[in-house]
């Protein structure tokens, strides 16, 4: 699904490496985290995941393709098969719920009878049943985030790529996001999430990839936050 | 579904830079209006050429008795009949000239008469002022200066003019316009492919939350620039239509009121006027397209 060689990520104009010799694989189905603090490397992480930065050096693969060779037309068929989820949800304001993970599918070019179907069932299946109509503006952050799952889930991708999605949430809601990512999970798609939230890294028990300073320092099945924690 | 899509996002594109799209559109039809003043000037200034240099004439004039004493050519008396047909022999013979026609002082003074019959010289003039000449049309009529260089300060020549050179004083002041109407309109048009670039970073700027959004679940760059493209090229068909409606309704003021003051001027017509405007439509669709397209190469890369 994910494979990493010995990847290294300098950006121009720094010296040091955003991310340098990071290996690893995940495999299809699996339920990451990556953790770390601020200026890790996380960030540049998710980004060559999603092909938004290419690598110095190594090669990453997503879904088979070799990112770094990928021509840029070809990109966009990469990313249809990816789901993005953010802590700022990014919702567009001035369309309702239905709209904006309608807008997902529309700018790909669903005809116009699947997105009719398939966005009341993904708006149901993250809890959102009956809010089409809505505007984000209405709605309380554990819901704005809801929809953005949706979104990103509504062409079900075989990746979907978290970074910090409980940022802004508090502890309870933080945990219903979590139940839904994890069913999200259970449904065979992978899950990558970058966090700072111990206690539901501590909780989920999954495996966690942790990066200190660009490098990968801990790559643990069913691990915790952090051993100072 | 894509169609109606893409045209909902222009709309609001457009309405949200309405003043911008505004000032686009205006300054596509300045630009392309001169563009096309420029193409028909050109074609009346050609037309014009072609009517004029087909009629003048080099002209020998010969000496008569009133030059005789007073122009130093002419020292050597009056052109004998010899000295004429001598030269009129010469000229046949030149494979530049086409015709020569000879006019007499009576006939000279005929027309002198019939031209200037409201003037006070009329009157005063007498058939021996007036002075005998050769006309010739030339097959080459910028050549000249073969014929000025050949006959010049001959025995019994006066002197040899050509109307070409009084002609092209004022075709090179006329083309000299010209070219300043191409460079206004040169310049016009970098305005407003600035403008269009800079209108169209604009909106996608304000779009950005839209855009960002499309790229990350795949949207293809042709798709998301798809919108601020056809922005650019729907403000510049209307600046083209614009401009078409201007160059229409000052050829109808040309046509009909120049036109009847100044017979002189053969003006160009409708089929000259009809024959630019595609011109000025494509220009119009192309450029803003390809400023819009180059202006978002950079700024919504994948």
């Amino acid at each position: 699904m994910i494979r990493f060689d010995n990847v290294s990520k300098t950006y121009p104009r720094q010296q040091a490496p955003a991310l340098s010799g990071v290996s690893l694989e995940v495999e299809r189905g699996e339920f990451v985290f990556l953790v770390g603090s601020s200026g890790s490397g996380k960030s540049t992480f998710l980004r060559l995941l999603l092909r938004e930065e290419r690598a110095s050096q190594g090669s990453v693969h997503v879904l088979g393709k070799d990112l770094g060779r990928l021509s840029n037309w070809k990109v966009p068929q990469v990313r249809r098969q990816l789901g993005t989820v953010f802590q700022d949800f990014r919702l567009l304001p001035n369309k309702t719920v239905g709209e904006n993970v309608a807008f997902a599918l529309e700018v790909i070019g669903k005809p116009r009878g699947q997105i009719r179907k398939t966005v009341p069932e993904v708006l149901d299946l993250v809890g959102l049943g009956g809010k089409d109509d809505r505007m984000p503006g209405e709605l309380s952050g554990g819901e704005q985030q809801r929809v953005a799952i949706a979104r990103a889930f509504v062409n079900r991708p075989l990746l979907l790529i978290a970074d910090e999605p409980t940022g802004n949430l508090d502890p309870q809601t933080s945990v219903g996001i979590m139940k839904l990512l994890d069913r999200i999970n259970r449904t065979g798609t992978t899950v990558v999430m970058a966090t700072h939230d111990a206690q539901i890294v501590d909780q989920m028990r999954k495996r966690v990839i942790e990066l200190e300073r660009g490098r990968l320092v801990r790559d643990q099945t069913r691990g915790v936050y952090g051993y100072q924690h | 579904m894509r169609a109606h899509f893409v045209f909902s996002e222009i709309g609001v594109g457009l309405r949200r830079n309405l003043t911008m799209t505004f000032a686009v559109i205006v300054s596509v039809a300045l630009s392309l209006a001169l563009l096309g003043g420029a193409l028909l000037a050109r074609k009346q200034v050609n037309s014009m050429e072609d009517y004029w240099y087909d009629r003048v004439e080099v002209s020998i004039f010969l000496c008569n008795e009133v030059d005789a004493e007073t122009d130093a050519a002419c020292s050597r008396g009056p052109a004998t009949e010899e000295q004429r047909e001598e030269i009129a022999a010469e000229l046949e013979s030149l494979e530049l000239v086409d015709k020569v026609y000879h006019e007499t002082a009576e006939e000279a003074y005929e027309h002198y008469q019939e031209q200037q019959k409201d003037s006070p010289f009329a009157s005063v003039v007498t058939p021996e002022q007036m002075q005998e000449s050769l006309r010739i049309k030339l097959t080459d009529p910028t050549k000249y200066e073969v014929i000025s260089s050949a006959f010049a300060g001959r025995e019994g020549v006066q002197s040899v003019t050509d109307q070409r050179s009084l002609l092209e004083n004022l075709f090179n002041l006329l083309n000299g316009v010209n070219i300043a109407a191409v460079g206004l309109m040169m310049l016009m048009l970098v305005v407003a492919v600035l403008l269009i670039v800079n209108t169209v970073r604009v909106s996608a700027f304000s779009r950005r939350r839209e855009t960002g959004i499309m790229r990350l679940v795949g949207a293809s760059s042709f798709y998301i620039q798809l919108p601020f493209i056809l922005e650019a090229t729907i403000a510049g068909l209307m600046g083209a239509l614009l401009a078409c409606f201007l160059l229409l309704g000052v050829y109808l003021g040309i046509d009909g009121f120049l036109a009847e003051r100044i017979p002189v001027i053969d003006f160009v017509g409708w089929d000259a006027v009809f024959s630019v405007l595609p011109y000025v439509l494509v220009t119009g669709i192309a450029m803003p397209a390809l400023a819009a397209f180059f202006a978002l190469y950079k700024y919504l890369k994948v």
